[in-house]
């Protein structure tokens, strides 16, 4: 595979392996790095892509399982992420997250869901794949998908109601 | 779209029914203006998956990896440390063969002067000798 075929593949999808690093490392700079990582190895890999049916699928499934590493060796250190800790970059989401409370309270609802429910919120409410592809990427059944974004979504909405009848967060 | 598909659609979309068409007009509905004052507690839900997806990676990505440099680098320390070494142990092993070159030369002289030495007494009994014989035969 040539860089321009290479690049052509992979390119497409950066931002949606950004987006997922995020989700699962907090940070937006541990999600550059987490990123940048992964199109290392996946340059390394390039020979082995052609005998992927979907070198997005793999390279989610790669950036999952990278984001699950990079959290055990933290926990190891006794460095948990914590989201105060980090000075975020101004982003233009940022600001608008910053604009509206609400959101950003959305944020913090699927920021303390289970790491499989917040993985499968994440490919499917905001990347929306389809079942079958997020069961691949995840490598779990897709029932056992359905069943945990039910209950990620119900959380998520009991929550939200929660803070709407109350007025607080 | 009619209040009550929406609250059906919002029914299967909390049971993982929906599809992914069928999430979009959720998305759709509750970004607009007109949402159901009932339903306003799923507005920055919808919100928010619409914003994040938004998010793009800013940093540009490098496929030369920055580590193979780190790689090299360290095979250059090492080989030049080897060639020191070996220079090193050249020069080291040079001057030991000229300080025994410097031993033995040394002996050597040394052996020559005190030959001569002898000699000088053999040719001092011989001044001896003509100075005797000079005033025997005068």
């Amino acid at each position: 595979m040539k860089q321009s075929e290479f690049l052509k593949t992979v390119m497409p999808f950066k931002d949606k392996v950004f987006r997922l690093a995020k989700r699962l490392l907090v940070s937006t700079e541990e999600a550059e790095d987490a990123t940048q990582e992964l199109y290392f190895k996946l340059w390394k890999n390039k020979g082995k892509l052609e005998n992927y049916k979907s070198v997005e699928a793999f390279a989610m499934t790669m950036t999952k399982n990278y984001c699950f590493d990079r959290l055990k060796s933290k926990q190891a250190s006794n460095l948990t992420l914590v989201h105060s800790n980090y000075k975020e970059k101004d982003t233009p989401l940022q600001r608008k997250v910053e604009l509206n409370d609400s959101v950003s309270h959305v944020h913090k609802l699927i920021e303390n869901l289970p790491e499989q429910q917040k993985l499968i919120i994440q490919l499917r409410d905001i990347e929306e794949y389809e079942f079958e592809e997020i069961a691949k990427m995840l490598e779990m059944k897709p029932t056992a998908v359905r069943v945990n974004l039910s209950r990620a979504r119900k959380t998520i909405k009991e929550q939200l109601i929660k803070q709407h009848n109350y007025g607080i967060s | 779209m009619e209040l009550a598909s929406i609250e059906r659609l919002l029914e299967k979309y909390l049971n993982a029914e929906t599809t992914i068409a069928e999430e979009k007009i959720l998305k759709q509905y509750f970004t607009s203006d007109t949402i159901a004052p009932h339903l306003e507690e799923y507005q920055s839900l919808f919100s928010y998956f619409t914003i994040s997806k938004k998010e793009e990676l800013t940093k540009p990505i490098q496929l030369k990896s920055q580590k193979m440099n780190w790689k090299w680098l360290s095979i250059a320390a090492s080989v030049v440390l080897l060639i020191s070494v070996y220079t090193g142990y050249n020069d080291y092993q040079e001057q030991k063969e000229a300080e025994k070159v410097y031993a033995q030369t040394m002996g050597h002289f040394q052996f020559l002067a005190e030959n001569l030495n002898k000699g000088n007494v053999a040719i001092a009994q011989l001044q001896h000798f003509e100075e005797t014989k000079n005033k025997i035969f005068k």
